[in-house]
């Protein structure tokens, strides 16, 4: 049977109202962490997604009827775009410290950038709905064949995505007035991480219906 | 309530194996060439399953017969070994049983679809659809006629959708409902499906292939005794599933002769 | 100041008012039970639909009361059709496998008892947790929709092959609407699952008290753990195909649909789609999904067998590692559902090999929890009952599966009634003994009242004989080629098996009656229980250090202190044979 030694707790215990502040500084600590990991593991399942379409592509583009889609020029441009987004977003976030509350000129700043980031998004999607209306106008649609079926999916449920995306950066832009002082940096953090993986997935989508639709 | 359940465990464990052990559920007859293949497999299989069940549910009733409803004060003991016995065992146990049976039953799968059918096999066309199986044989001219599915008309019994009128192959087609073959002649089934999935199951052929739509598939087994056997589809393939059967009719090759020519004159 | 607008971050009120409490609740414990009572509606339902289907097999002319009532076209005069047969069997495995063996072990139990078992207050993302709830619930409502349409529920079956479930009403009846309900049902359901999943896994990693090192973490948290892992990529990928199914029923796409099909005299306007695709999308998710079914069930029999057997498992972090590993393999094994299927025959021999492999983990936590058996002093009570039964159990369903893993005899069996008991055996019972001995273990903690010790063992006898008289026989219907998913063996084959038959179905009506003990008690002492103790069961863990039942913020705003691993037990401890996880005192042999 096991006779571990256990080393006793520290009996010197902590002042009353410092180990309240030590437990508020660790939960808040853990619920960062927490919400970093759970944006990666998010970003892993949405990965998983778009791997098991990339699957139900390859094993499509096998079959006699797959033909050849012309891609909309405006794609090159929605691509721009949203790789722009990604650095304006990177300029909103880089100089912020740690958790401290904003000089009102920072923030301000931050919400310049921020703003500037959520239009070229919007920008993006409107993009997307203008090569949708013009492969609509070549009579292309989502059942017209096999190609322009995985086009209009992976770029709707992209877009979708894209939304979601925007949705959270007005509740950022949001944060960043002059009514709340502090924004946690992992929250901005968190924001990027999923922004820039929506343009590296669009990059990814985007070279995908190139070389193979 | 320890004791119970261990004597509970063994009456299971015994009854269950009664039935396997007494023969009570025999295989159907094995009327193929490589059926026999298969049937060693599931003899080595069930084997090892039935001792592996067997001695594990007798383990199981011997320690809870003797290490349940303990008096208080007992003296708790380590199995010797501890786990690592248990490691060790689990990867030599369950390795030779996977190098025995994986690699002795890749010959029976192997007999199935790593050889080609021969020569001189007799092909066969069969056609699964909702809820019937038919099947469709060359003709004298030795060729099949093209599929057209838009002209397939089941009022009119042109199950294959064929075109006599402009397409000559189909001329001699013959389409029945029952796979008639002769024995002890290799026979390949070229299997085609109307409309949903199907699958293609004789018990006594030890033979199970799914139709797939789109998919052009191919079977082929060798016969060897004479007399009428279900063909069943085990794919759900709607509400008529249960009910989609047709036969196997193994014949002489005389008899199988004197069925060809009678099918072609009408 | 910094200082307070951290604390005022993270400082939260208990809720207040009936619908905060209860119904859109953030609280893991709440949600836990919610997800229990889903279960159960669920468990019940699709109960009551296999006793149809064994009585339609045996006695077809039986006229249901009041059947005709809720689908004249299915059951006119009470009498079951051989397409609403199917329709029932559809929904029984949807219901079963989604909403009974994925919410009760897993999202049920690992809610409630993931944060508490780690020293946590809650889930990472409650607001998540309340929206992966609520998604499932509504994911419910939609499929059970299905029987009040005029057509009825689909008639796929659970696996909803291609091209059936996709060309939509020519296939038959229940293939319009009902289908199309079970499309946006099993959608929602992974989207419910994958928050469901991505909460688990946060709050494991991020959220465990000080001293909770993942190998402190109790066998039930690591069960839970790795089934978030597995069912995060499972579910991520079931919703495309479901997305892709739903386009090609209502968006004309041929993602599953190849040309020149003609259903119901109909030429199919589709072309160049493969029925195997669905089947690989599928199975790459199904796989999985009977894992996320039975390991939340192996850790909970772990960590009640544990305390039953007074001392600890031969190997705590064996028992890990091997999980792991089943966890790990489950994905490599997916095509022998397909060995038939028309894939590629050397594929099928790729399949088997870690199929086959799959069997080593297993027999190593079987070999576990058989060799600490030995030497213990186990405690038979009904969680334990169900804990011993659950070995029993495993190793019947499993043992099956040495078959079918082999393609050669699958050739023989596939589509056989040995599936059928194979998987019976595993997930609906095995799994669900896991559920049961949950139940009588935590029951008090959740509820502070004790459950019915002799009804409790009562539900245990009629449960374990009945499963067994009806499963097994399955396994010998199957061995003489007797067919599955048909509504009636109309052929001579059958004819002499019909007495086994009728033994299966009436063993499975009164296996059923013996589950309304287990409701019954279930809801006596809820109310009229005797008052529990912290501690009941003399366990070790956190969960048992706390109030029952918790109070909201599980441990009333304090941080606990882990010292020791979680199951200290056959050791003098200032309580007992036991030391508990928080407790700062010594582990001290108990110099046996």
């Amino acid at each position: 049977m096991s006779s571990t030694i256990v080393t006793p707790v520290n009996s010197q215990a902590a002042a009353p109202h410092q180990a309240k502040r030590n437990s508020a500084v660790l939960a808040a600590r853990q619920a960062d962490r927490a919400s970093r990991s759970g944006i990666w593991v998010g970003l892993f399942a949405i990965t998983m997604s778009f791997a098991a379409f990339s699957s139900a592509l390859f094993v499509r583009e096998g079959t006699m009827d797959w033909t050849h889609l012309v891609l909309p020029s405006v794609l090159y441009l929605n691509t721009l775009i949203l790789l722009a987004s990604s650095a304006t977003l990177e300029v909103a976030r880089r100089p912020m410290t740690a958790s401290s509350p904003l000089a009102p000129h920072d923030a301000r700043r931050a919400r310049a950038w921020v703003s500037l980031t959520l239009l070229l998004g919007l920008a993006f999607c409107v993009g997307q709905l203008a090569a949708w209306r013009d492969l609509r106008a070549q009579g292309v649609y989502l059942a017209t064949n096999p190609n322009s079926s995985f086009f209009y999916l992976l770029t709707f449920i992209h877009a979708l995505h894209v939304f979601a995306g925007l949705a959270a950066l007005v509740y950022l832009a949001g944060r960043l007035t002059a009514g709340h002082s502090v924004l946690r940096r992992t929250l901005f953090e968190n924001m990027a991480i999923y922004w820039h993986f929506m343009a590296v997935l669009w990059v990814y989508l985007f070279l995908l219906c190139r070389m193979r639709l | 309530m320890g004791k119970l359940l261990a004597v509970v465990l063994v009456i299971i464990a015994l009854a269950s194996a009664y039935p396997i052990v007494t023969n009570m559920f025999e295989l159907p007859k094995d009327i193929s060439t490589h059926g026999h293949a298969i049937d060693e497999q599931i003899k080595d299989t069930m084997l090892e399953a039935g001792i592996s069940f067997v001695g594990a549910q007798l383990v199981l009733a011997f320690l809870v017969w003797s290490f349940a409803g303990r008096k208080e004060g007992s003296a708790l003991k380590n199995f010797p070994g501890g786990a690592k016995i248990m490691v060790i065992g689990a990867f030599v146990l369950v390795g030779t049983e996977i190098l025995a049976l994986g690699v002795m039953g890749q010959k029976a799968w192997a007999n199935v679809y790593f050889t080609s059918p021969a020569p001189g096999a007799l092909q066969v066309q069969a056609q699964a659809e909702q809820f019937a199986f038919y099947f469709r044989y060359a003709g004298p001219d030795g060729q099949f006629g093209t599929i057209h599915p838009d002209k397939i008309d089941e009022g009119n019994q042109n199950y294959f959708g064929l075109d006599p009128a402009n397409d000559v192959a189909a001329r001699d087609d013959i389409v029945s409902g029952e796979l008639v073959v002769p024995v002890n002649r290799e026979v390949q089934l070229l299997m085609h499906a109307k409309d949903v999935g199907h699958s293609f199951y004789v018990r006594e052929l030890r033979i199970q292939q799914d139709f797939v739509p789109g998919l052009d598939l191919s079977l082929h087994f060798t016969a060897t005794q004479i007399g009428k056997y279900e063909i069943v589809c085990t794919q759900l393939c709607g509400l008529g599933h249960y009910n989609m059967k047709a036969y196997l009719n193994v014949m002489s090759q005389e008899d199988y002769d004197k069925w060809q020519k009678e099918q072609s004159t009408q | 100041m910094a200082e307070s607008s951290v604390e005022k971050a993270h400082v939260h009120a208990p809720p207040e008012g009936f619908i905060r409490k209860y119904v859109f609740s953030l609280n893991h414990k709440v949600i836990g039970k919610q997800y229990y009572g889903l279960a159960l509606a669920a468990v019940f339902t699709g109960m009551f639909l296999s006793w149809l289907m064994r009585i339609h097999l045996v006695w077809p002319m039986l006229k249901i009361p009041g059947l005709e009532l809720l689908t004249k076209a299915g059951a006119p005069g009470g009498i079951i059709t051989p397409e609403y047969y199917l329709s029932l069997m559809t929904m029984h495995g949807t219901l079963m496998v989604f909403f009974v063996l994925t919410n009760a072990p897993f999202a049920a139990f690992g809610n409630y008892f993931l944060p508490i078992q780690i020293g946590a207050e809650d889930m990472a993302f409650p607001r998540f947790n309340m929206m992966s709830f609520w998604t499932t619930f509504v994911a419910w409502l939609v499929l059970m929709l299905a029987f009040f349409i005029p057509d009825g529920p689909p008639i796929s079956g659970w696996t909803s092959y291609a091209p059936l479930s996709a060309v939509g009403r020519d296939a038959g009846p229940g293939m319009e609407y009902g289908m199309s309900l079970w499309g946006i049902s099993i959608a929602l359901f992974c989207i419910g699952s994958l928050l469901g999943a991505l909460n688990f896994i946060a709050t494991t990693l991020d959220l465990r008290a000080k001293g909770m090192t993942l190998m402190r973490m109790p066998l039930s948290t690591w069960a839970w753990f790795i089934t978030s892992c597995i069912a995060l990529l499972a579910f991520a990928v079931l919703l495309p195909a479901c997305i892709l199914l739903i386009l090609d029923r209502h968006a004309g796409t041929s993602f599953f649909i190849p040309a020149g099909l003609v259903v119901s005299d109909r030429v199919q306007p589709h072309a160049g789609g493969s029925p195997l695709l669905w089947q690989h999308l599928f199975w790459f998710f199904g796989h999985p999904e009977v894992y996320i079914a039975i390991l939340p069930s192996m850790g909970i029999i772990s960590h009640v067998l544990v305390n039953s057997l007074r001392k600890p498992l031969l190997s705590h972090r064996v028992v890990i590692y091997s999980m792991m590993s089943i966890g790990f393999l489950s994905y490599m094994v997916w095509g022998h559902h397909m060995f038939l299927s028309g894939m590629n025959p050397t594929s099928a021999l790729a399949f088997s090999f870690p199929t086959l492999t799959i069997t080593i983990p297993a027999t190593v936590l079987t070999l576990i929890w058989l060799g600490s058996l030995y030497g213990a002093r186990i405690q038979i009570n009904s969680a334990s009952l169900f804990s011993l039964g659950f070995i029993s159990m495993f190793v019947a369903g499993g043992v099956s599966g040495f078959f079918l893993a082999q393609p050669s005899i699958d050739i023989y069996l596939h589509a056989t009634y040995f599936v059928v008991g194979h998987f019976h055996m595993v997930m609906g019972v095995a799994s669900l003994f896991g559920v049961f001995a949950g139940t009588y273990f935590w029951f008090p903690k959740m509820t502070g009242r004790m459950m019915d010790e002799t009804l409790g063992k009562l539900h245990f006898w009629i449960t374990f004989v009945g499963t067994y008289c009806i499963f097994m026989p399955f396994h010998y219907l199957g061995l003489v080629g007797n067919v599955r998913r048909y509504q009636s063996f109309v052929d001579d084959f059958m004819a002499p098996y019909m007495g086994w038959h009728k033994f299966i179905t009436i063993c499975a009506l009164i296996t059923g009656a013996g589950q309304l003990i287990f409701l019954y008690n279930l809801i006596y002492s809820r109310f009229r229980g005797k008052p529990a103790p912290e501690n009941p069961w003399n366990a070790t863990s956190l969960e048992w250090t706390i109030p029952s039942p918790p109070p909201w913020n599980n441990f009333g705003g304090k941080h606990p202190v882990v010292y020791h691993d979680p199951y200290q037990y056959g050791v003098k401890g200032s309580k007992g044979d036991f030391v508990m996880q928080d407790s700062p005192e010594q582990v001290i042999a108990s110099g046996d």
